[in-house]
């Protein structure tokens, strides 16, 4: 090349920098949009990554992060010393190990403050540690500070969960000297280590007189992915303690298989949201890029003219393209990391991890797939451009193609409507492909918006079916049965108190002024034919307890010798409803037919419910243990409390706030996850009609200009371009809805599978009418509103100046 | 013809971006039934003054009269309203709508002003027979020719029978012989009583159709002639005093 050539290249080179640089800041809108959009679906990637990726391995991000203990060993004190402990750490496979710690376990503490005082608590496993951190099982202080002297003590969050606070104490009548002890702190043990922690010095305080506490001994191993390897490490960890001394032992794993139990149903949504993010990103930035392309076309002719190359033309707007979704992507990022903080911390506390933050490759790999979309996405109508002759640029582009939609408009003028409205009807016809566009991005908007109510709907049903006994008002704890059941201690162990009689709570609670239906409730660990070990077997008394727990098929029982079991029940026992199956109750044969498959997550294993009567026609043990209460309309529920628990304090029960144990639902966490992400969609999903809007009120300003000159008010101009989209929105929307609900009735039966259960038809069968009638005008919502930014400007637009636009 | 002035311009001046006048303090009366030619070079300010008028654009200082209404004063939807009812308008360039039939861009200005559909209808079918374009209604103007497109401008200026009609070089863009078919119009128009307000630089547009000549130099009326439509400006007419040219 010429030394003249080469400086008419370089020229143009500069100049092609300013060419991009100017049409950035000229296009100042569609820039934006390109910024916005980006930036949403950027964050909403990242934010949809972190989620996913959160919510798949939160156990082993805690796991790891925590060092969480492979194997917690505990051992006799008096079998084994806790040199010996301490020396196990040097078996073979070991990899660190933390300990020995002393932990006893006290019985029938009582807390002052925290939501139930003065109600006894379940046993408490205190372990003595000095300090939280350690090489295995490092704890996550959540609230307040680490135990420093005797006298204080840590709670952990898997056994107070939130009603623990820092401040109340826990008095221990059973020990000598009544022990007092101060919550300072609130911690987490990834594998649950203890519910409470002491410095070692407090123990022998909490050690009943005559008994040794035992020792724990954490371990990290080399192989311990295996329910195998981890009994192997076990077997050799006890060989080289004296023989014996191992009374018991915690493996990571199944703290990890209840971790992903309670995470797992959640990946689906979680999925559905980010290939709707991907799909919209798609849409919009294509959408975005190639009107942007598109609407200079005659600029593109004009640099030709002026000896610009088509490589050099291309590259200018793909780089025209970039720049502004460069930011908007970098934006999305910082965005994601973010708005990914506080879900993430809430999910810490839903997934009993710490720490989650945004993965490092997310944030890689997120931005560098926008950029390659981008560029792909820019490169199709940049070519276009490019490949243009000269003359027909410079002639397109000005204004839509004359002829396209003619006849629609034709038609639509006939339609007895505002004039200004059936003109505005008839603008997405003259931009087949555009509109198109814009309409997928309004039906994946509107899609969005139904799935996200509809999941939100049935996750309330979900959440509100998993409650203790659905929806009951007050609840009654009965402070001792004469047999079996879960109790919670009323008072002091020690104290001379008679187990409540449950035919007495009963007749307080019919008494009760407001009660409106009750129904008693227990439970006993029976055999089961076909299952091994135990099976909660729970038992209802009276009529009102059909609606204690959600039905998901057959029928609820109506007499002894029946029951209804949940889905895992069936899933692991083979059976199906009509099936009988054997109770062994103290060597007694009972059998039982199941007569309705529930909605009940409680039980791990899954639970049989049964009539009361069941059992105790054979064994006539009473093993009602509490009961639930529904009160009347308009009855205030604390006045009811205070009134009943003056009766039933006396015969040792106590009425509580059911609603109380719906506290620290993870609900809010994915009702406010899913919020976020629909709120982006749906923007993103306007940002489209924005776009399109703008570009179709800058194509024909000059238009715009002839009917304002003819009479076009600024209120007939907005009513044109709003009912430009209307159209495309309404019919988006009618068209998102049923997508939307088909997405949920996919996505909600798969989260429950994951869960282990079916669902009630009512959970996902959540869309009334009305609802989907609203959810269908949510389309042209997203539409109408995505536009009136352009209508406003359409209206604003100076008729002279329009006029002389060409 | 009744005395009352249909357009009162009492002493305009307009002003882009502080600059120099492109109108500089004139005043001009025109009454009903007359036909008024605003002659001027390129830059004398023609068209500013009859954007003014339209309420296309704001007098920097001084007042804009229509029938009664101060249209300087009016926002934008009393403008829309003043232009669909007050007055008509015809362009150098036609600006029709390419997308919208010969017969709908007739009727649109009627159906922005809300109009009966029927009484739209016939009023239109009736402006298409009268100019001559009737069998053209269901066209595209792109398949008319120049003076067929000017027609069907003037059918849509003239839809909501306007008190004034405002042409902006009419026949700018047309051939010679497009160019008398619509100075011959626009003198018939005229001589039913139609008042008309013209702005060209063509003379023999002015003469042909104009019942009295303003020439713009600079902004300002440099002469304000009546005369007879067709005798040429300035024949053997008398000027007619303006209060611009009277100071």
């Amino acid at each position: 090349m010429s030394s003249h050539g080469m400086r008419l290249g370089k020229s143009r080179g500069g100049a092609l920098g300013r060419v991009v640089r100017a049409g950035v800041g000229r296009r100042r809108v569609q820039t934006v949009v390109i910024v916005l959009s980006t930036m949403m679906a950027v964050t909403s990637t990242v934010l949809a990554g972190a989620l996913l990726v959160a919510s798949r391995a939160p156990f082993d991000h805690a796991f790891n992060t925590e060092r969480g203990a492979h194997l917690s060993v505990l051992a006799d004190g008096s079998k084994a010393t806790s040199a010996q402990l301490a020396a196990s750490a040097h078996v073979q496979g070991v990899t660190a190990a933390s300990g020995p710690y002393q932990q006893i376990i006290a019985e029938h503490g009582t807390p002052s403050g925290g939501d139930f005082p003065g109600i006894g608590l379940p046993p408490l496993l205190i372990v003595g540690r000095a300090t939280p951190g350690g090489p295995v099982d490092d704890l996550a202080l959540t609230q307040g500070r680490w135990a420093a002297t005797p006298g204080e003590i840590v709670l952990s969050t898997s056994y107070f969960g939130p009603r623990g606070s820092v401040g109340m104490t826990l008095t221990f009548p059973d020990l000598p000297g009544k022990p007092v002890l101060t919550v300072v702190g609130i911690a987490r043990s990834v594998t649950g280590t203890g519910d409470a922690w002491v410095q070692p010095s407090q123990i022998p305080a909490l050690t009943q007189p005559g008994t040794v506490p035992g020792i724990q001994m954490l371990y990290r191993f080399a192989n311990a992915g295996t329910d195998t390897q981890v009994t192997a490490d076990r077997d050799a960890v006890a060989a080289a303690l004296p023989h014996g001394a191992v009374t018991g032992s915690l493996s990571w794993l199944s703290a990890k298989q209840d971790a992903e139990r309670s995470t797992a149903p959640f990946v689906p949504f979680i999925v559905a949201f980010g290939v709707l993010g991907l799909i919209m990103s798609v849409i919009i930035i294509g959408n975005v890029v190639s009107g942007a392309v598109g609407a200079s076309l005659r600029r593109i002719g004009i640099l030709k003219a002026l000896g610009f190359t088509p490589a050099q033309i291309v590259r200018a707007y793909i780089t025209q393209a970039l720049i502004p979704s460069a930011v908007g992507i970098a934006l999305g990022v910082v965005l994601g990391n973010i708005f990914a903080k506080p879900l993430l911390s809430n999910a810490e506390f839903a997934y009993g991890t710490v720490s989650l933050s945004v993965a490092t490759w997310i944030d890689i790999a997120a931005p560098c797939a926008a950029v390659v979309l981008v560029a792909l996405t820019a490169f199709a109508p940049a070519l276009r451009a490019g490949r243009l002759r000269t003359v027909e640029a410079i002639a397109v582009g000005r204004s839509p193609t004359v002829g396209r939609g003619r006849i629609a408009r034709h038609l639509l003028g006939r339609v007895p409507l505002p004039r200004a409205v059936s003109l505005g009807l008839g603008s997405p016809f003259a931009r087949p492909a555009r509109t198109l566009a814009v309409a997928a991005s309004v039906v994946f908007g509107a899609t969005a918006l139904t799935f996200a109510l509809g999941l939100v709907s049935s996750f309330n049903d979900v959440q509100a079916g998993q409650n203790r006994n659905g929806t009951a008002d007050v609840a009654v704890d009965i402070g001792a049965t004469s047999d079996g059941g879960e109790v919670v201690h009323v008072g002091a162990k020690g104290v001379n108190q008679p187990a409540a009689n449950p035919s007495a709570v009963a007749a307080a609670i019919a008494a009760q002024p407001g009660t409106r239906s009750y129904y008693g409730t227990g439970g006993v660990e029976l055999a089961v034919s076909g299952l091994s070990g135990t099976t909660q077997v729970r038992v209802l008394q009276g009529a009102a307890a059909v609606d204690s727990v959600p039905l998901i098929s057959g029928s609820w029982f109506t007499a002894p010798g029946q029951a209804v079991v949940p889905t895992r029940f069936l899933q692991e026992t083979g059976t199906s409803i009509g099936s009988t199956i054997t109770l062994t109750d103290n060597g007694v044969l009972i059998p039982v037919r199941i007569v309705g498959e529930v909605f009940d997550l409680r039980s791990r294993n899954g639970e049989l419910i049964t009539d009361a009567r069941t059992l105790s026609a054979v064994d006539h043990v009473d093993r009602i243990s509490g009961f639930e209460i529904h009160l009347s309309p308009g009855v205030d529920r604390a006045s009811y409390i205070s009134a009943l628990n003056a009766k039933l304090h006396p015969v040792y029960a106590d009425a509580q706030d059911a609603a109380a144990d719906r506290g620290g639902s993870t609900l809010p966490f994915f009702e406010g996850m899913i919020a976020i992400l629909t709120a982006m969609l749906t923007t993103v999903a306007g940002l489209a009609v924005l776009n399109a809007a703008v570009l179709e009120t800058r194509e024909r300003v000059h238009d715009l200009g002839v009917y304002k000159a003819v009479g076009m008010s600024p209120r007939q101009t907005i009513a044109m371009v709003l009912s430009s989209v209307a159209l495309v929105g309404l019919c988006a929307g009618v068209i998102g809805v049923p997508i939307g609900i088909a997405l949920h009735s996919y996505v909600v039966p798969v989260m429950a599978h994951t869960a282990g259960t079916n669902l009630p038809h009512a959970y996902i069968a959540v869309y009334r009418g009305a609802e989907m009638v609203l959810l269908a005008l949510g389309g042209l919502v997203i539409a109408i509103v995505g536009a009136l930014l352009p209508a406003g400007w359409a209206a604003k637009t100076r008729t002279a100046t329009a006029l002389r636009t060409e | 013809m009744d005395d009352a002035p249909l357009i009162e311009l009492h002493q305009v001046t307009k002003r882009y971006d502080g600059g120099p006048p492109a109108v500089d303090d004139i005043s001009l009366t025109v009454r009903p039934g007359e036909a008024v030619a605003i002659l001027g070079p390129s830059g004398s300010g023609k068209s500013t003054v009859l954007n003014l008028i339209a309420g296309l654009d704001r007098p920097t200082t001084g007042t804009v009269t229509v029938a009664g209404t101060r249209v300087d004063e009016l926002a934008e939807s009393g403008s829309a309203k003043y232009r669909r009812t007050q007055i008509g308008m015809v362009f150098q360039f036609f600006n029709l709508l390419d997308d919208l039939t010969v017969g709908d861009n007739v009727l649109l200005p009627a159906q922005l002003a809300g109009m009966p559909r029927a009484l739209a209808r016939a009023r239109a079918a009736q402006l298409l027979d009268t100019l001559g374009i009737a069998k053209h209604a269901r066209a595209y103007p792109g398949r008319l020719s120049g003076g067929e497109r000017q027609r069907v401008a003037v059918a849509r200026a003239l839809i909501n029978r306007p008190a004034l009609l405002l042409a902006d070089e009419p026949t700018g863009a047309l051939d010679t012989a497009s160019g008398q078919d619509v100075r011959t119009l626009l003198s018939e128009l005229n001589a039913d009583g139609q008042t008309v307000l013209l702005v060209t630089h063509d003379l023999t547009l002015a003469q042909s159709c104009a019942t009295r000549t303003v020439r713009l130099v600079d902004g300002r009326i440099a002469s304000d002639t009546a005369h007879a439509a067709g005798s040429g400006a300035g024949a053997g007419v008398a000027p007619f005093t303006t209060e611009g040219a009277a100071r």
